[in-house]
């Protein structure tokens, strides 16, 4: 399913003292397939977009598609729509709800796919859990609210990834996770992704994940898309990002100095990418043969 | 849904009374409600009345901002006096209008409820005027420093007030909170639109319960924070903040006390409620 | 002078106290010093924090403030006043709809005078930079800013010890970098003493010492530079280094004679050092 947003507004509180337009025309164009980065302050309406993607707030100016689903339309079957672009908010663990992390889990399928048979819903359950790397056995009779945080991130993400989505969208997945566990997580996101999920969305402030995992990316800057493109074209444009306050990874920060001393390495960014083009230069100036 | 924005009625503006103190504005909100029950004629009324336009005007407040507290309990005001309407029980001089089955409607009746509805009108749109000019803030304070008082019968004004300020500060978190709690449920296919209602108070405790324990969680944060800036009870502390009495309290003070004369005065020389029928006849 | 001290240190969430969130920590930090104490969540280094302001006290073993003991009820209020402690979530901290009101809330308890509360919440908005919002709302501010109230509601209180338990967890960015320069300020500038715990390596770096906690034990302890250098060690405990640091490693694994470096700068240094010599 592929994203195509053209002119979307989004204003809160319209018509009060309060009113503030969030969304000021994005035109924005996510592949199937692609695992797409959202970038911005608080407040550029990233947020906002990203919730219009499965009708959590309703449009109200210009165009959305989401795979054949017109959401423009009023007619358009929302309960099916968010079946199939799963959301999974900043903090999810502050979700949960049920006694046990079987019921949590099976929240969404009860909701979605009522005519499931109590067999196949168990099974379902069972892969999610072990999807996201917890022990079914383990896991299925605790109550949620007695697990470590990382846990409970987790069994979050289970409960939105049971319905198997085409689309999974991840308000700063990895924030309040410790670096071991930001890496842990971005690994299931990989696993997740390119299976049953075409699709994921992240919305991150951190450029340096941005950079490491994404393969293309959207700059939001009050309510418009002010930079898109894949992490090495976006990156590339340090001033510009410099500009809208915001940084960019540790790697082009490095490759901004050096540049300044003249040495110019062309990389994706991406710390592998950019230790082999440091190595590759080294060995072209005769480095390591001396040895 | 619930929005996020505003809690409270509060419309931000610079004007003479949001300025005044919050003492004064509930002290005089509790004379201007004096004044309505006291008035027994529609010259009353009508004074209190003109009162009321003159502190939108001063206050800045949009007419239509004030009339909109009268849409929420515009049913109150309707159905209590449709009661009055068939249920006045008083005397009446003239013969019934309406005599049917246990409805009567005499010219009293009618009267009567206009009067009733006139005074309805006017208190909420008097009480609404303190809360579009006061911050929750400030209306905290201002109780706490008129129940003062009570502190020596031992009454806990300080941790009452500390309570009501924790909530009001607590109030737009927990509207947040909750509405991304909805959202995240709705993700997951919740439904609270749809459904009698047992099935929809059922779906809410996806929501309920983790905001629950979120409050409980926030207040278990809360006292350590509180704990560690050195907060232990009511005694040995000092208070900040000052309410001020100026010259605009006082002038609000001799001003009410000018329309509370002036409505006594009515009602001894212009008489009842009642002789509106009479005076209005006595025009033709 | 000795700021805090642990002896020995043990502490269990437990009533029985089988299990010891932190075992047996020894340790001690001059006024003025600039701490990070490092480690996986569930490692103890929260509560370590809480045990230095009294929050919590000892199950054995002994820690003092300024030579006064937590164990010690009647020295509870003194302690606070001497280590203030800000936490991670810049919801939970404010007790008050107005930043003023809120910044004061910490001298009113301690009876502060009334003319002394104005000047000291200008000092300390003054000295977080948030003059500009001292009749704000704290709820419509950003998380940084969030995190800058309280800090200031903490340095009203006149503190000698500031601690950071996770406070910039919760931030994007830009409030993490708004705060760290805060802390950072008061530390060069007053000679405040800060305990900064986190998981952000970057942000360990900041600081003259590092104390890696592992399953409630101080396990390293010493310069960041120190102790990033030993990054086997690091990662037997769960915890990665600084991306500069990684990348540096790398390249030194790879044979490019590269000396060790732990930011964007001091890479780029070390590599166009190695370039040239080339």
């Amino acid at each position: 399913m592929q994203i195509v947003a053209k002119g979307l507004t989004y204003t809160y509180n319209p018509k009060s003292p309060f009113a503030s337009n969030a969304l000021k025309g994005v035109d924005l164009t996510i592949g199937e397939g692609e695992f797409f980065g959202i970038i911005g302050h608080t407040g550029s309406g990233k947020s906002t977009f990203v919730q219009h993607l499965n009708a959590l707030i309703r449009l109200t100016g210009g165009s959305l598609r989401v795979g054949e689903y017109d959401l423009a339309d009023k007619k358009c079957n929302f309960i099916e729509l968010r079946s199939k672009v799963g959301m999974v908010f900043q903090y999810p663990e502050y979700q949960l709800f049920a006694e046990t992390v079987e019921k949590d889990v099976a929240f969404g399928l009860k909701n979605f796919r009522k005519d499931m048979d109590e067999e196949a819903r168990a099974a379902a359950v069972r892969e999610a859990i072990e999807t996201v790397g917890l022990r079914y056995a383990e896991m299925e009779g605790r109550s949620p609210f007695e697990l470590s945080g990382g846990q409970k991130r987790r069994v979050a993400i289970a409960g939105v990834i049971v319905t198997k989505p085409v689309i999974l969208i991840l308000d700063e997945p990895a924030a309040g996770l410790d670096p071991l566990g930001k890496q842990e997580l971005m690994e299931l996101l990989h696993r997740i992704h390119g299976g049953w999920c075409k699709t994921v969305v992240i919305v991150s402030h951190d450029m340096d994940e941005i950079a490491e995992n994404c393969t293309r990316a959207a700059v939001f800057s009050e309510g418009k898309v002010a930079m898109e493109g894949t992490p090495a074209e976006i990156f590339s444009r340090s001033g510009e990002l410099f500009a809208l306050g915001l940084d960019v990874p540790m790697t082009a920060r490095c490759a901004l100095r050096l540049k300044e001393r003249g040495i110019d390495i062309q990389t994706d960014y991406t710390c592998r990418d950019f230790t082999d083009k440091v190595l590759a230069l080294w060995k072209a100036k005769g480095g390591g043969d001396a040895q | 849904m619930l929005n996020d924005v505003t809690f409270g009625q509060y419309y931000p503006a610079k004007s003479f009374v949001h300025n005044m103190d919050p003492r004064a504005k509930i002290v005089l909100i509790i004379a201007f409600i004096v004044a309505i029950f006291l008035a027994r004629n529609f010259f009353g009324l009508a004074a209190v009345f003109l009162v009321l336009v003159f502190l939108v005007l001063l206050s800045r407040v949009p007419f239509g901002r004030v009339l909109r507290s009268i849409k929420m309990i515009l049913f109150v005001i309707v159905f209590t006096a449709i009661l009055n309407l068939f249920f006045y029980s008083g005397e009446s001089a003239y013969e019934p209008l309406v005599d049917w089955w246990i409805f009567t409607i005499t010219y009293e009746s009618v009267v009567n409820m206009v009067f009733l509805a006139l005074r309805l009108f006017l208190l909420v749109m008097g009480t609404s005027i303190l809360t579009l000019t006061t911050t929750p803030v400030a209306l905290t304070d201002g109780i706490e420093s008129l129940l003062t008082p009570l502190k020596w019968i031992r009454f806990p004004v300080h941790e009452l007030a500390l309570i009501m300020s924790i909530a009001l500060r607590f109030i737009p978190t927990l509207t947040d909170e909750t509405n991304r709690i909805i959202a995240a449920q709705k993700a997951r296919g919740a439904n609270f639109e749809t459904g009698g209602l047992i099935r929809r108070a059922k779906a809410m405790l996806p929501v309920l319960i983790p905001l629950l324990v979120s409050a409980f969680r926030r207040a278990e944060d809360l006292g350590d924070a509180m704990d560690a800036r050195c907060y232990s009870g009511a005694k040995g502390r000092t208070k900040y903040k000052k309410l001020r009495f100026t010259w605009r309290d006082l002038l609000g003070v001799l001003f009410f006390a000018a329309l509370i004369t002036g409505i006594v005065f009515l009602n001894m020389y212009l008489g009842t409620k009642f002789d509106i029928i009479a005076q209005i006849a006595s025009l033709f | 002078m000795e700021a805090v001290r642990f002896d020995n240190v043990k502490f269990s969430y437990e009533e029985d106290g089988a299990e010891f969130a932190v075992n047996g920590v020894s340790l001690s930090v001059e006024e003025g010093q600039f701490v990070a104490i490092l480690g996986r969540n569930g490692s103890g280094k929260s509560t370590l924090a809480k045990l230095v302001n009294a929050l919590l006290t000892p199950t054995e073993g002994k820690v003092t403030v300024f030579g006064m003991d937590t164990l010690d009820p009647k020295m509870t209020f003194e302690i606070r006043k001497s280590a203030g402690m800000v936490f991670q979530n810049p919801d939970n901290q404010t007790v008050a709809s107005v930043v003023e009101d809120d910044v004061a809330f910490g001298p009113e308890n301690i009876g502060v005078p009334r003319e002394e509360i104005g000047k000291r919440i200008e000092f300390a908005l003054d000295a977080v930079g948030m003059q500009a919002f001292r009749h704000a709302t704290p709820s419509r501010l950003s998380g940084g800013q969030k995190q800058r109230i309280a800090i200031a509601g903490v340095l009203a209180i006149l503190p000698k010890i500031m601690i950071l338990d996770e406070s910039t967890a919760m931030l994007d960015p830009r409030g993490r970098r708004e705060v760290m320069e805060v802390v950072k300020k008061l530390n060069k500038e007053r000679g405040m003493t800060v305990l900064l715990i986190t998981h952000f390596m970057d942000e360990a770096l900041q600081a003259d010492r590092a104390i890696v906690m592992h399953r409630g034990e101080a396990v390293m302890d010493g310069a960041p530079e120190e102790i990033f250098a030993r990054s086997d060690e690091l990662e037997s405990y769960n915890l990665t280094l600084p991306r500069a640091a990684a990348v540096c490693k790398q390249l030194q694994a790879a044979g490019m004679p590269v000396g060790n470096a732990f930011d964007a700068e001091e890479l780029a240094e070390e590599i166009c050092r190695s370039l040239q010599k080339g």
